[in-house]
């Protein structure tokens, strides 16, 4: 997996993030609404293009961009 | 795995009625009118229809019942099995169906029960009356689903208020020797029996003053124990883990392929999670109907709803093949092949009271 990938793929899924302006060691929070919508979306998200599945506390667990990627890629590896 | 066959059963009608108030979530002001519109977006529900207090689902199954009978032109004497499925019965004590066998005038000699399912309930409660029918128990059925969900719903709860509608459908169901057998594949999971639950007011936890408490839950969630509580995301990985391979079970059980289903008839849970399913499935959007734009998430009675208000063209006049495929609270989860022919099917009714 590739990390710029799997960033302008978020930065396609989510309405409030303009292309290109994500980085690998943003915080969540700090980049747009991290709420439980947006939450289902990645869920959703991941589901379709990599086949995981992601529970809730591990969503609250993550706090950055990589968070999230090393979280997805850890699933993707271990399926 | 429980894959079976339902011989010489014939959708002979499906009926749908709505309570006559409509909640448009543009108004809903609990949260801000950005977050409504990610919200309504997400979710796909603009706008549903919520019951006053004292109308019952049972009163609206009901008005579905009496439009269909008399579009169908049956004699109640000749129905001899009622079954209703809801989570939102009249009494604690006793079952719903006797009432309406009694308000609808069918004979003594009916058999008449309730059962407590959801979302599922109506891929369960075909299962039920056709298996009960080819028993010899009845010639022709009423098969009659839905919920009151909005009342026992927390306006503060915002994971919860935006996505349930109410409704309550009649299905008119015929034995017809030869006609093409339903296919069932139907599924349980109960470890996951908390991720839909009202807690309080069932013999586990009694109604106590307690019960009526107001509590913070989350941001934008507050609730006491006799509203439902719903956990989305457990819902939904439920959901995008366990509906995709029952509905491709049952096809490959069957050598079929999505291209021989002309509908694909979901429970309408919510938007992204429906697309979603659809999307792991490679179904293409013109063989899968929505209703929830204009009537969210009504329960067991989501899948006729949709059918009525969406494809009742289309199952009018000629033959279809559907899938139906419900899931959701308990959890449990279904999905049948039927083969349909000249359905009634009466335009949505509204429930004035």
């Amino acid at each position: 997996m590739n990390i710029n990938d799997f960033i302008s793929r978020i930065e396609e899924e989510f309405d409030d993030i303009k292309p290109s302006t994500l980085e690998p060691d943003d915080i969540l929070k700090e980049k747009f609404t991290w709420d439980s919508i947006n939450a289902l979306i990645f869920l959703a998200h991941v589901n379709v293009e990599y086949d995981v599945e992601i529970t809730a506390d591990e969503l609250i667990e993550s706090k950055t961009v990589r968070d999230l990627f090393n979280l997805v890629e850890s699933k993707v590896e271990t399926k | 795995m429980s894959i079976f066959q339902v011989p010489n059963i014939n959708v002979a009608g499906i009926s749908a009625c709505v309570p006559e108030k409509i909640f448009n979530n543009q108004d809903y002001d609990w949260i801000s009118e950005k977050e409504r519109e990610v919200l309504i977006k997400t979710i796909g529900v603009s706008k549903k229809h919520h019951a006053d207090k004292g109308l019952t689902t049972s009163d609206l199954c009901y008005a579905s019942a009496e439009r269909l009978l008399n579009e169908l032109e049956w004699e109640r004497s000749d129905i001899d099995l009622l079954v209703f499925v809801s989570q939102s019965r009249d009494y604690i004590i006793p079952a719903t169906a006797g009432l309406l066998q009694d308000k609808l005038g069918l004979s003594k000699s009916c058999i008449a029960f309730d059962v407590s399912l959801g979302c599922s309930g109506y891929v369960y409660g075909l299962s039920i009356v056709g298996s009960l029918m080819n028993n010899g128990a009845a010639k022709k059925a009423l098969l009659l689903t839905g919920d009151i969900s909005t009342l026992n719903t927390s306006y503060k709860d915002k994971s919860a208020y935006p996505i349930f509608g109410d409704a309550g459908t009649a299905t008119a169901l015929e034995f017809k020797n030869g006609h093409s057998p339903m296919i069932f594949n139907l599924q349980t999971d109960g470890n996951g029996y908390d991720a839909i639950i009202i807690p309080d007011g069932g013999i586990r936890n009694f109604v106590e003053v307690e019960s009526l408490n107001y509590k913070k839950i989350s941001e934008g969630i507050y609730r006491n124990n006799l509203n439902i509580i719903l956990d989305g995301v457990k819902v939904f990985n439920f959901s995008l883990r366990e509906v995709k391979p029952n509905v491709l079970a049952l096809l490959q059980n069957e050598d079929m392929d999505i291209m021989d289903i002309d509908y694909f008839v979901f429970h309408q849970a919510n938007k992204l999670m429906n697309e979603t399913i659809r999307k792991q499935l490679k179904i293409s959007p013109e063989k899968v109907p929505y209703s929830l734009n204009d009537y969210g998430n009504t329960s067991s009675a989501s899948i006729p709803l949709t059918i009525v208000a969406e494809i009742s063209n289309m199952v009018k006049n000629s033959s279809k093949t559907l899938l139906l495929s419900g899931f959701g609270v308990g959890l449990s989860w279904g999905s049948v092949i039927v083969e349909t022919e000249n359905v009634t099917c009466p335009p949505i009714l509204i429930y004035k009271g």
